[in-house]
């Protein structure tokens, strides 16, 4: 049925031929087909997750080593494809409200998807450029996508404007990279580093495509958009922005470092090591003053992406691993934080973002006090919450490589950072209630919040071994 | 020995306990909490007469792998035996302490303090590395809430204060501990407790371990945290915090730093005996000088833990042994005593000393009970205070006579302070109205303190009970330590040789 030479690629051609279908089938049935556009949309994410299973996870490098069908980008597809959907299932009962809510919102999400699916498989310059691209333009659109919303238009030209200079940054580096290897696929770069000591413009090449990559990811010192956007887009692609794109823009990286630059992995190492401790520290520090819970969780996203890089620094295929491990806990705690979120509404049902109004959440809305409070002692990563447990798991990648130093001052930005996560424990817990928020039913959404309170809560500890031996084996596959 | 998993039961009872709490009234949480704790009780006698000090280490053992190193491992020794056994002792009574006390939010209460209980008893039981700190962490969430919605006017900031210190102290700890992992290839506590680390990361281990235990203790300088959380807490929080809590400081020195880093710790003796010091003698002058009970009560907390760090950085069989019953001890007395400040502080809702005065005439029931732990807690023979804090100078002065004279001056500083305390509050002539219009100990308060004054009386006059169990763990200890304990400048001996005496001998 399926020809042959597209079965690894089968997720990818999934999305996009399905996307390209919802989009005409948006267009001819206007607003009346939204809810369907968007269900189809969640039913064929979540087809491409199913569809990993078998050759998209093992065949290797496929179209003459463009793109690699490995267990690594799979992994990271199945984390993906899943946080997308949450994205469309947390905008129902968002967008319907106002007048804006149209099919196409399913659709930018599905195309996004496609682009971060070519990012974490992309074996060449040219694929991980036009699967970012991909994922970028749609990301513009959505920041953007309540056009009569100022902040939402503000935050949608200034993702563009930026994400369009990192664009720039990312291309001249991709374009020193092949001016001076002569070639676009990773493993010939690696070659070429591997060949002696690297030449100026390879080095030059090198730190312009990690600047490009630390935008898409929000590390210090390209962090800078993610406040404001993150604070004037929709919450629910708010919640998709710090998910999905982050995860791949972290994997990505990851497989740059280790098999296009793995031999300049001395020169990498440095940078990251400082951009990883930046973004942790920044996260922390920055965050003590936010008022708004959006921008509040802006800054530990920032903040949770140093600690994946930690585990990035830590080399090795333990290093990976602890990048994938972080990631994917990072991905749930986060979708969940940002669900909770969504459901802040004040008395007209309209949403609001100020931290003040979660006071004394915990004797109006108990249990959706307790979920918040599990997301942020989760993030902050104090045991027993599973929380805790990625970021032992890339401390000890750090520490087993012999970056002891390294591991150190990471836990001390825990310490830092805990400080304001305990703060919104604080305002729901010990504070004296507001006025209390309206009730939102969305039962979906709800048992989505349930299912991710219960992964980070303790009985998450019994998914170590099998997370565990997962991510092992897909960061096995890059080496 | 049956097949159930007593240990895991133990950690499950107060956990489903405290979850149902969440969905009932107040006056049913109140009962579910007392039952769960009360049968956490039984389990513990049933543990206690179960365990057998003269058999294996580690017995009552339960190990589940979770994959990768780590493993869901239980097991008690006598040392985590007697220190399990104290806790589920305490906690029905913080319960009946909160019956009246605790108005707000009851069964949300209720809920943190049985997760708490689980998770101190979890720490106390686990035989894994990571485990262990998940649930000494772990405490640290009940307790932030309990402060912070229970506590007094400065509560936000005793339990940011507490919350934060407590964790920077641990995550140090946790990079000793995976670089522990990483080194012997096991995270087994027993494994670990056999492993002979290289001299010179001992340093670095011990000084990692010790950021924490000595946070959690707590030692002078890093007691700061104690009295405000301590002042600001509700009267149960401050039982279970100076019950328990701190006992997992000196439990970590026992399970941690002596036997894993002997080395380690060796060369830190002068330097732990110089903060001891210290703390004896400085928070004791501190104490003096209080005007607010539980502070005070909270100072005297410091002082007597320096006793345990004398004692156990003694490395010989009387200090060691004395750490551990001081341990106990504390745990007893200075629970009861903030019981007794929650007495009056329930019927004045004041804490200052100078509001109260000449007790002893209308409240006589409360003065008697007053008296008994004033007494245990200045370590008068007869009460558990004179056996611990003895055997540990004991100990000291075998391994330093400068430290025994430093840490000496701490009982007579100890009985100034308390001694000052009690005639202040239950002698003199009743000054104030209010104060003699108290009415004596209510049938609950005499159910709280009663039998803490027995468990006092009976650490006091026959101590053996208490001894038997943790005999020969510290025995296995002392094999450990042999090679690096101190020889002091004064040569006890007792009958012929100079070899180690054992308690019989004492007796």
């Amino acid at each position: 049925m399926i020809p042959r030479f597209t079965a690894p690629l089968l997720p990818e051609l999934m999305l996009s031929i399905g996307g390209t279908i919802l989009m005409l089938l948006a267009a001819f049935t206007g607003r009346r087909g939204a809810a369907l556009v968007n269900w189809l949309a969640v039913l064929l994410l979540l087809g491409a997750t199913v569809a990993l299973i078998g050759p998209p996870s093992h065949v290797g490098p496929v179209f003459d080593g463009m793109v690699s069908a490995d267990l690594f980008a799979s992994f990271g597809k199945a984390i993906m494809f899943p946080a997308a959907a949450v994205a469309i299932i947390a905008a129902h009962g968002w967008f319907e409200r106002g007048t804006e809510h149209s099919a196409e919102y399913a659709v930018l999400i599905v195309f996004a998807a496609a682009g971060m699916s070519v990012m974490v498989s992309a074996m060449s310059l040219v694929a991980l450029y036009v699967g970012l691209e991909l994922n970028s333009l749609a990301g513009y659109v959505l920041a953007a996508y309540r056009r009569s919303d100022e902040r939402s238009a503000e935050a949608g030209l200034k993702y563009f404007v930026l994400g369009a200079l990192a664009s720039g940054i990312l291309l001249y580096g991709i374009s020193l990279l092949y001016g001076f290897t002569g070639t676009m696929s990773f493993t010939g770069i690696a070659a070429a580093f591997a060949r002696g000591a690297p030449s100026l413009g390879l080095l030059f090449g090198l730190v312009f495509v990690l600047a490009g990559l630390a935008f898409k990811a929000s590390a210090v010192p390209f962090h800078m958009w993610t406040p404001d956007v993150y604070e004037g887009a929709p919450t629910p692609v708010t919640a998709f922005f710090a998910s999905a794109p982050k995860v791949a823009a972290v994997l990505l990286a990851t497989r740059l470092c280790v098999e296009g630059l793995g031999p300049a992995t001395d020169a990498w190492r440095q940078i990251v090591i400082f951009a990883a401790l930046a973004s942790i520290f920044l996260g922390a520090i920055a965050a003590y003053g936010q008022t708004n819970i959006k921008r509040l969780l802006a800054y530990s996203s920032i903040n949770n992406v140093g600690f994946a890089m930690i585990g990035l620094a830590a080399g090795g295929a333990r290093g990976a691993s602890s990048v994938l491990f972080y990631m994917a806990v990072y991905v749930v705690m986060t979708l969940g934080a940002f669900l909770c979120v969504l459901w802040m509404r004040d008395a007209e049902g309209q949403p609001v973002e100020s931290i003040a109004s979660m006071s004394g959440l915990a004797q109006t809305r108990p249990g959706f006090a307790a979920a918040f409070a599990i997301f942020m002692f989760s993030l902050a990563g104090i045991p027993p919450l599973f929380g805790f447990w990625p970021k032992l798991v890339v401390f000890n990648a750090a520490i087993a490589s012999g970056y002891v130093a390294l591991a150190v001052a990471g836990i001390l930005g825990t310490v830092i950072g805990a400080y304001y996560y305990l703060k919104i424990v604080k305002v729901m817990y010990m504070d004296e209630p507001a006025a209390p928020y309206a009730r939102v039913r969305e039962p979906i959404q709800g048992l989505l919040i349930l299912l991710a309170a219960v992964l980070v809560s303790p009985l998450g500890y019994l998914l170590i071994g099998p997370l565990g031996s997962l991510t092992d084996k897909a960061a096995g596959s890059l080496f | 020995m049956t097949g159930l998993p007593w240990l895991s039961l133990l950690i499950l009872v107060p956990l489903v306990a405290g979850g149902l709490c969440l969905f009932v009234s107040a006056t049913g949480a109140r009962w579910i909490a007392l039952v769960g704790t009360l049968i956490d009780f039984a389990i513990s006698i049933y543990l206690w007469t179960a365990y057998d000090p003269n058999g294996a280490q580690w017995q009552f053992v339960e190990k589940y792998p979770l994959g990768g190193q780590v493993s869901y491992a239980l097991g008690i020794d006598g040392i985590a035996l007697v220190l399990i056994a104290l806790t589920a002792f305490l906690m029905p009574i913080c319960i009946g302490a909160s019956w009246r006390a605790i108005e707000k939010r009851v069964p949300e209460y209720m809920a943190y303090f049985l997760l708490m209980e689980a998770l101190i008893l979890g720490a106390f039981e686990a035989q894994d590395l990571f485990l262990f700190y998940i649930f000494f962490e772990g405490g640290l969430i009940p307790m932030y809430l309990i402060i912070g919605i229970w506590g007094g006017v400065e509560r936000i900031k005793a339990s940011y204060k507490f919350f934060l210190y407590t964790l920077f102290g641990s995550v140090l700890m946790l990079i000793a501990m995976l670089y522990m992992a990483g080194t012997a290839h096991t995270t087994s506590i027993p494994a670990l407790m056999a492993f002979d680390f290289p001299k010179q990361a001992q340093t670095f281990l011990f000084l990692a371990f010790l950021a924490s235990f000595a946070v959690k203790l707590p030692m002078w300088p890093v007691h700061t945290w104690l009295p405000d959380a301590h002042v600001q807490a509700p009267t149960a929080g401050s039982v279970i915090l100076a019950g328990v809590l701190l006992k997992l400081g000196g439990y970590g020195f026992i399970r941690f730093s002596l036997p894993m880093f002997p080395d380690g710790s060796a060369q830190f003796i002068p330097f732990m005996f110089v903060l001891s010091g210290v703390a004896v003698v400085y928070t004791s002058l501190v104490a003096l000088v209080q005007r607010d009970m539980k502070k005070l009560i909270a100072y005297s907390s410091v002082a007597h833990m320096a006793f345990v760090t004398f004692g156990l950085f003694a490395m010989n069989r009387q200090g060691i042994e004395g750490a551990m019953i001081v341990m106990l001890s504390h745990g007893l007395v200075s629970g009861a005593l903030f019981l007794c400040v929650g007495v009056v502080y329930d019927r004045l809702h004041t804490r200052e000393i100078d509001r109260y005065g000449g007790l002893s005439d209308n409240m006589p029931g409360y003065a008697l009970l007053f008296m008994i732990f004033t007494m245990a807690s200045v370590g008068l023979p007869g009460t558990s205070g004179f056996v611990g804090e003895f055997l540990s100078l004991v100990g000291t002065y075998r391994a330093s006579s400068w430290g025994a004279i430093f840490a000496t001056t701490g009982i007579i500083l100890g009985a100034a302070y308390m001694l000052w305390l009690y005639w202040r509050i239950c002698f003199g002539t009743l000054r104030h109205a209010d104060a003699a219009a108290m009415p004596d100990l209510s049938v609950r308060e005499w159910w709280l303190l009663a039998p803490i004054a027995a468990a006092v009386f009976w650490m006091g006059i026959y101590p053996e009970s208490f001894m038997r169990p943790i005999r020969n763990d510290i025995g296995r200890m002392l094999v450990r330590l042999d090679r690096v304990a101190p020889v002091g400048d004064s040569h006890l001996t007792l009958g012929k040789g100079t070899g180690h005496m054992d308690m019989g001998a004492m007796h």
